[in-house]
């Protein structure tokens, strides 16, 4: 079948301003929008630029907005999405090159909500692993599921109001600390996730839970947060 | 020169081996990781079925049974001082990382929770262990984020997005490396006493791939380059479970859980060639059983594939026939929801990709590309040997899917990359440190990037008649046909004139992206040099090596030939062409044995 492929276009060493470029290719229904991409550039363009590694959705380098919504290009088929498909990179995060944005806010986001296990008590005295329950480990299951693509944060009202706001990627990393039963510092992420930037910025539009393509359902996560905080206790 | 960093250890690479080489040589020493992609996209993270040690959480197993088993897997040709050595670190391994927070699936009793893999069995009944220990089928994206994160914590320097291009020797000695910051273009050189390759495998030579884009054998190219050996290039694991056309890896897990390969008869084929263990052989011989019932006309509808049958009626009906019990002694069983829940980045796979849903319908899969056990020959520390005689360049180290220590020999057991990496990752990043503590930095040559320059340029100056990505699709295609599972003089021959063919055609193509930031264009080009390089010595060593070994299957020469065959290849290229010589296998307890599942 044949597929019009519009893609958004900026060279910040030629462009004044972005464009769209489109192209015109054979596709099957099973291709990837990374497989055409890939074509494109192999073909028609070599300077078309994007992030790509694992092409199969577990390395979160090819996020970007397929027909409007967020996705990952190399999780996203042609049968999906049409034969008409306009590729542009991620809102809210400042465009380097053609598809590929500065992705430095999202993980500096990332980085304040303190996104390591800590537990300071001493260890086991028989040498082995701290025990966790199978119901304690399936508390935080679907949180522990995140590939800080940025699909869901870039897709927030409230983060492209302001990228001061921590948004979903980094809520959904607290609360896969906050609720893992091992893990000694929830009063401490609870406080910083409580500060103006976090949860309160949240107005569940629900989002960043479409976009997710790990099906993450963050504002689940973010509500028990939510919850949490208000009643003090992490349930 | 403007950009020069000092530093008294530099990692490359920032996967699973890097993170932990950089995680404990910045205990001790100035630190710097280097990585082309953000540390989180790399390829450990795709990583599914689980790590292996022998804890014992379910039913008894030793640290002995793991080693034994990694020996046979490896059909006699790892070396057992290193094999045992990894598999006695397996279990510490593996609670630091619980210990890091790592949320690993748990049994009732709140232990880390272990299943059956392929190759992993009791010694002393030859019937299946639960040795892996697992996280869902995410086990590697579990490993790559708490290792990450466990960095963040302990202020690891990080260098993102920079590729590396060239290895620094002075007087013989690690000096550092040349890198190229993707965002502005810009050269860098990293001054650095010791430096410690974790770039990954090399398994997108081939068409049909589990391997992520970024492996393209980064590191063992730039050191094959700088006139250092690569060791046992010969051989390459074949995942027997990839989705058709695609090569996306379906873990060995699912057979774990009681998952069956089926032909295209409708019969379960693995008992006729692996009577014991059946569908948990290893998986060359998986492998080879998969593209024996296609060459016999059993494929599906005639097709290269075959399926992987995981719905709960048949697990329960063939677990019935194999007598395979619950710890309790109980019937094994298993329910649709179940299967969700233990596998579900598997059943997510085949639903986006396939309009498949395991839970009622049979996967298609053939055997893909998916492991480099060859490498940067190392010993058990990480410190990169350049010669039969073991000798050791001061200050270069390697670990991880790039390096040889061997551990993998012919044919890796599941779950021991992850394994390797964490172990040896651990080792290479301590002993670099001690090194740096006592050695001084070696003075610079005048022009450090000189050499990176002039392979940027090369790229940029061609004559642009050719295309790479028409050079880098035939590459794929005429590895995966002559240099694949099976394989024999006349095709690797061909392969061979191809690839010096594809290395001419190369010199003339030109990157039409004449900008700095982000020019992808570039770097894909100049992988695909890295790739055209290391298949060059992978189909020279495997026409070298006249035996059939693990995943080296001859053809012409279907029999292991210890006699003169026990030995690891280590390769050069010298004047244009690939030399080849051997190094002596370590054997400490166990002799070699007809292999059999």
């Amino acid at each position: 079948m044949q597929v019009t492929l519009k893609v958004f276009r900026y060279n910040p060493e030629a462009d004044k301003s972005f464009r769209y470029e489109i192209y015109t290719l054979e596709a099957e229904e099973t291709d990837r929008i990374l497989d055409l991409l890939e074509k494109v550039k192999g073909y028609n363009d070599g300077t078309l630029s994007f992030r790509r590694s694992c092409a199969h959705g577990v390395c979160g380098s090819d996020a970007m907005r397929i027909n409007g919504r967020n996705m990952l290009a190399c999780k996203a088929l042609v049968r999906d999405v049409g034969d008409k498909i306009t590729v542009e990179p991620l809102l809210g995060l400042k465009v380097v090159k053609d598809l590929i944005v500065d992705m430095e806010p999202f993980f500096d986001n990332y980085k304040k909500i303190l996104p390591y296990f800590i537990n300071d008590s001493p260890l086991p005295a028989d040498g082995k692993e701290r025990l966790q329950s199978p119901e304690e480990r399936a508390r935080f299951d679907e949180t522990t599921k995140c590939i800080l693509c940025a699909a869901c944060t870039t897709s927030c009202p409230s983060f492209w109001a302001s990228d001061q706001y921590y948004g979903p990627a980094a809520l959904v990393t607290a609360h896969r600390f906050i609720f893992d039963s091992r893990d000694e510092a929830a009063s401490e992420r609870m406080h910083i996730i409580a500060e103006t930037d976090g949860l309160a910025r949240c107005h569940t539009a629900y989002n960043c839970t479409l976009a997710c393509p790990r099906e993450i359902p963050i504002t689940k996560a973010i509500g028990e947060l939510k919850m949490a905080t208000i009643t003090g206790k992490v349930e | 020169m403007a950009n020069i960093h000092q530093f008294d250890v530099v990692v490359v690479g920032a996967g699973g081996a890097g993170l932990m080489a950089g995680l404990y040589a910045s205990r001790t020493a100035k630190t710097a990781v280097i990585s082309k992609l953000y540390p989180t996209r790399s390829h450990t993270g795709a990583a599914q079925g689980g790590i292996g040690a022998a804890l014992g959480n379910l039913e008894e197993d030793k640290p002995e049974w793991h080693t034994y088993d990694t020996v046979k897997g490896s059909d006699y040709l790892g070396d057992q001082d290193a094999i045992e050595f990894m598999c006695n670190e397996a279990i510490d391994a593996v609670i630091e990382l619980e210990h890091m927070g790592l949320p690993f699936d748990r049994t009732p009793e709140g232990r880390i929770s272990q299943r059956p893999f392929g190759g992993h069995t009791n010694n002393e009944t030859g019937k299946p262990v639960r040795r892996a220990c697992h996280a869902a089928d995410r086990t590697g994206h579990m490993i790559l984020q708490t290792l990450y994160q466990q960095c963040l914590k302990n202020k690891v320097t990080f260098f993102d997005e920079y590729q590396v291009l060239d290895f620094i020797i002075v007087n013989g000695k690690a000096a550092g490396v040349v890198a190229v910051e993707l965002a502005t273009g810009e050269l860098h050189t990293f001054h650095a006493k010791a430096v410690i390759f974790a770039t990954g495998g090399h398994g997108r030579i081939f068409e049909v791939t589990s391997n992520a884009y970024a492996y393209t054998g980064d590191g063992a190219a730039i050191l094959l380059r700088r006139g250092l050996p690569l060791e046992d290039m010969e051989f390459f694991q074949f995942h027997p479970t990839g989705i058709y056309k695609l090569g996306i890896l379906i873990t060995e897990g699912v057979r774990g859980e009681g998952g069956v390969l089926i032909n295209g008869r409708g019969e379960r084929f693995m008992p006729k060639y692996a009577p014991t263990v059946k569908d948990l052989a290893s998986r060359d011989v998986i492998s080879r059983a998969i593209y024996t019932e296609i060459r016999e006309g059993r494929g599906v509808n005639g097709q290269n594939y075959v399926w992987l049958d995981v719905r709960p009626e048949s697990v329960i009906k063939y677990a019935a026939m194999d007598g395979r019990t619950n710890p309790d002694g109980t019937p094994y069983t298993i329910t649709g929801e179940q299967v969700l829940a233990k596998l579900p980045d598997i059943i997510d796979f085949c639903r986006v990709y396939l309009g498949v849903d395991p839970v009622t319908q049979m996967m298609p899969i053939q055997p893909t590309a998916h492991y480099t056990m060859g490498g940067i020959p190392t010993n058990k520390y990480g410190e990169v040997i350049i010669d039969s005689q073991n000798t050791v360049l001061p200050g270069l180290y390697a670990a991880g899917e790039c390096a040889c220590v061997s551990v993998h020999g012919a044919n890796r057991l599941g779950t021991n990359s992850l394994l390797d990496l964490v172990v040896f990752g651990k080792h290479a990043g301590l002993k670099a440190a001690e090194y740096a503590k006592h050695a001084d930095f070696e003075p610079l040559p005048a022009d450090p990037e000189a050499e990176a320059r002039a392979q940027f340029e090369a790229l940029r100056n061609g004559s642009g008649k050719e295309n790479a990505f028409d050079i880098s699709t035939d590459m794929k295609k005429v590895m995966f046909e002559e240099v694949s599972i099976y394989r024999n003089e006349k095709g690797m021959k061909a392969a061979l004139e191809k690839i010096a063919e594809w290395k001419e055609r190369y010199k003339h193509i030109r990157v039409q992206d004449t900008g700095r930031v982000f020019n992808t264009e570039l770097l894909n080009a100049w992988e695909l040099g890295n790739m055209l390089d290391v298949a060059e010595v992978v189909a020279a060593c495997a026409l070298n090596r006249r035996e059939s070994r693990g995943g080296h299957s001859r053809e012409d020469y279907p029999e292991r030939d210890d006699q003169n065959w026990m030995k690891h290849t280590l390769a050069w290229k010298q004047d244009g062409k690939v030399k080849i010589d051997y190094k002596p296998v370590v054997v400490t307890k166990y002799q070699p044995k007809k292999r059999v599942y």
